[in-house]
């Protein structure tokens, strides 16, 4: 894969009619959807429709799940990620992920990000890169004092904002949220959120959520999805547009419902 | 509380639950008690045996040995030699010298050879402790009468003198000394072999075994194997390690010529063989642990572009080690106990120095116990019991030891 990080590729992260199966069993069809760099695209859509699949497929996370397969192409600037000769530890060096549950490492917050940036032979002032890291996710002024002590001793909302720090202080071209703020609070939800228009600047974001408000306050694109009603039930992306279209003015019925309330 | 309107369709039976929660949980405990109640009666029973009243006469008075009005025991090395060498049959002298040269013997060895061989002190009753504190006149009564020369003592079985010496086949000098170090041995080369490779195999089986019917069969035979009698490791171990590698388990390809040696029955076979014995408890065990480590600590370092194999070390072990090392405490336990694969390997039964290097003869505590219970004298269950003692109490202190090691890594955050 190549490391040229200024390609001159608008859409960071491209799918071209992407299946994804569980087995022999389709859980989403034929997606077609591009991400724009340094915008925040999010993907909504009721439970149980393939989101987090799909957003896993964007990293080769999905191949840590026994029995994934895919068919189709996911073009990461240009190239395709399941192209053989490309190492899925790069892709998600690149593409970096943020989960639903904050699960920093049972280690201390510093080497939360020690650890993350020695794994990828960073040379550089270690201490430097925590605090730059820690600042860029507004988790630097809580922490300083406590660097040394457990990542897991902080709460919820300051445990997520660790995992984001330590998803960017690799900086990858791409940071895949997956629901990140579905186990906060409002408030540390809100913080989640100013922090991604934030991090928009130097970074392209495609986040999950169940949240529609979140979706329409803080996403550029969205990425409807709804499960076919006939046939094999498996989930795609029925409309994918603007964010603020997507919410005014739907194009499909089903959509207009769901983002309405009025949905099921 | 006001009591609830009864529902329609809906029982009133709170007080049926709560009765039957309570007879279950009588049920639990009551199955505790029968445990706890089990275990002190083996103590009961054992430390009856190791204290007690023994009356013993000496088949030969330590005075008459005095040589030129120098007592016994204040005697040279040379001339406790000269006395052994006079006293004792050629052929079982000439064995002494071949188990271990007398000029490498110390003095105290040799002290305890004579007041083995010659001054021989025999006993001629045992009492349990039970017996020596309620009877103790009638015990007393008994000895006058029937032992006249006899002396009467209060003995502990268990003292110093009995840990630090080696085995005879005289109860009164009798130690374990050699049986200690025996299992120390042992167990060390059962530590060396099973845990590096127990823990491999389960992280290869865990995290890069696919699901193919090949693994799976390993799989079952692993469970298998964790039940599969210890005697039958122990034939395997004879025709293996014993027979098979014997080159190798007497020190022989390692340039070692030693004619006490007794082939390839050595501390090193005794180790693999028990190493083998308890290989499927801890990779089992090391299974378990690792498949603990949640999903989400692997999905957060492959999710920062670790590889696999750094997601393994760095986050999959730590975590999981302190459920392989309770694994291993359970192994451990297992090994310092089994009897009868080192019968089959060829444990010694009477050996008097210590093992010093992997390929020493050696027996092991267990060994000496089923050696001096199978005996008819009762002196040597006595000694029997105290050995269960110190059995008990080195297995306790191993496995303080893991336990401690488990606490430090688990308190790593």
């Amino acid at each position: 894969m190549a490391t040229n990080n200024n390609s001159n590729h608008k859409y960071v992260i491209e799918t071209r009619d992407l299946d994804i199966f569980y087995g022999s069993f389709k859980a989403v069809t034929g997606v077609n959807m591009k991400v724009e760099r340094h915008k925040i695209t999010a993907i909504i859509g009721p439970s149980g429709c393939g989101k987090s699949t799909l957003l896993r497929a964007f990293n080769r996370m999905n191949e840590l799940y026994a029995g994934t397969s895919i068919q189709g192409q996911v073009m990461f600037d240009g190239e395709d990620i399941y192209a053989s000769q490309v190492d899925p530890v790069e892709v998600r060096y690149r593409i970096g992920m943020v989960f639903q549950k904050p699960n920093p490492f049972p280690k201390s917050i510093y080497e939360n990000i020690a650890w993350t940036a020695r794994i990828h032979g960073y040379r550089g002032d270690m201490n430097e890169l925590v605090e730059n890291s820690l600042r860029q996710a507004a988790l630097w002024d809580e922490v300083k004092d406590k660097l040394h002590q457990s990542g897991l001793s902080l709460s919820g909302g300051q445990q997520q904002r660790l995992c984001i720090a330590r998803a960017i202080s690799i900086k990858p071209e791409v940071i895949l949220m997956d629901e990140p703020a579905s186990a906060l609070d409002p408030i540390a939800t809100l913080k989640i959120e100013e922090l991604m228009q934030e991090l928009k600047k130097n970074y392209t974001i495609n986040i999950v959520t169940h949240n529609m408000q979140q979706a329409a306050r803080a996403s550029d694109y969205t990425a409807m999805m709804m499960l076919s009603q006939e046939g094999e039930r498996s989930g795609t992306v029925i409309e994918f547009d603007e964010t603020n279209r997507i919410f005014t003015n739907p194009k499909d019925k089903r959509t207009e419902d769901y983002v309405t309330g009025r949905f099921g | 509380m006001k009591e609830k309107t009864t529902v329609e369709g809906f029982a009133d039976n709170l007080a049926a639950r709560n009765r039957r929660g309570m007879v279950w949980q009588a049920l639990i405990q009551a199955s505790t008690v029968v445990g706890i109640i089990a275990l002190i009666a083996l103590m009961l029973n054992i430390i009856n045996g190791a204290y007690g009243y023994v009356a013993y006469e000496a088949k030969v008075d330590p005075d008459t040995l005095a040589v030129n009005g120098v007592a016994l025991q204040d005697q040279s090395q040379e001339q406790l030699v000269t006395l052994l060498q006079s006293t004792l049959s050629s052929g079982a002298f000439k064995k002494l010298e071949n188990e271990k040269p007398f000029a490498s013997r110390s003095l105290e060895d040799v002290y305890q050879l004579v007041v083995d061989r010659i001054v021989r002190p025999q006993v001629v009753g045992v009492w349990s402790l039970w017996l020596s504190l309620t009877q103790a006149d009638e015990i007393r009564a008994t000895v006058a009468q029937e032992n006249p020369d006899a002396e009467l003592d209060f003995v502990s079985w268990l003292n110093p003198g009995f840990i630090t010496r080696p085995q005879t086949s005289e109860p009164f000098t009798a130690g374990v000394r050699t049986a200690i170090f025996g299992s120390l041995w042992t167990i060390l080369f059962t530590i060396l072999v099973a845990f590096p490779i127990g823990v491999g195999a389960a992280i290869y089986l865990e995290e890069y075994a696919s699901d193919t019917w090949l693994n799976r069969i390993i799989q079952t035979n692993i469970n298998n194997l964790a039940g599969v009698p210890s005697i039958i490791y122990g034939i395997l171990g004879l025709a293996i390690f014993v027979r098979t590698l014997e080159p190798l388990t007497s020190g022989e390809v390692f340039g070692l010529v030693d004619p006490t040696t007794a082939n390839g029955r050595t501390v090193l076979s005794a180790g693999l063989t028990l190493g083998l014995l308890v290989l499927p408890i801890i990779i089992i065990n090391a299974q378990e642990a690792i498949r603990a480590v949640p999903r989400s600590l692997r999905n957060a370092s492959f999710g920062v572009g670790a590889t696999k194999w750094q997601t393994v070390w760095s986050h999959v072990l730590p975590n999981a080690l302190p459920g392989i090392l309770t694994g291993t405490i359970l192994a451990i336990s297992r090994a310092i106990g089994e009897t009868a694969p080192l019968v089959v390997v060829g444990a010694s039964t009477a050996i008097s120095f210590d093992p010093n290097s992997p390929f020493s003869k050696f027996t092991t505590l267990p060994i000496q116990i089923y050696q001096w219970t199978s005996r008819p004298q009762d002196e040597f269950r006595s000694l029997a019991a105290a050995s269960i003692l110190v059995l008990l109490v080195l297995l306790l202190s191993l496995n303080a030891s893991a336990v401690l090691l488990r606490n430090r890594f688990s308190r790593r955050f």
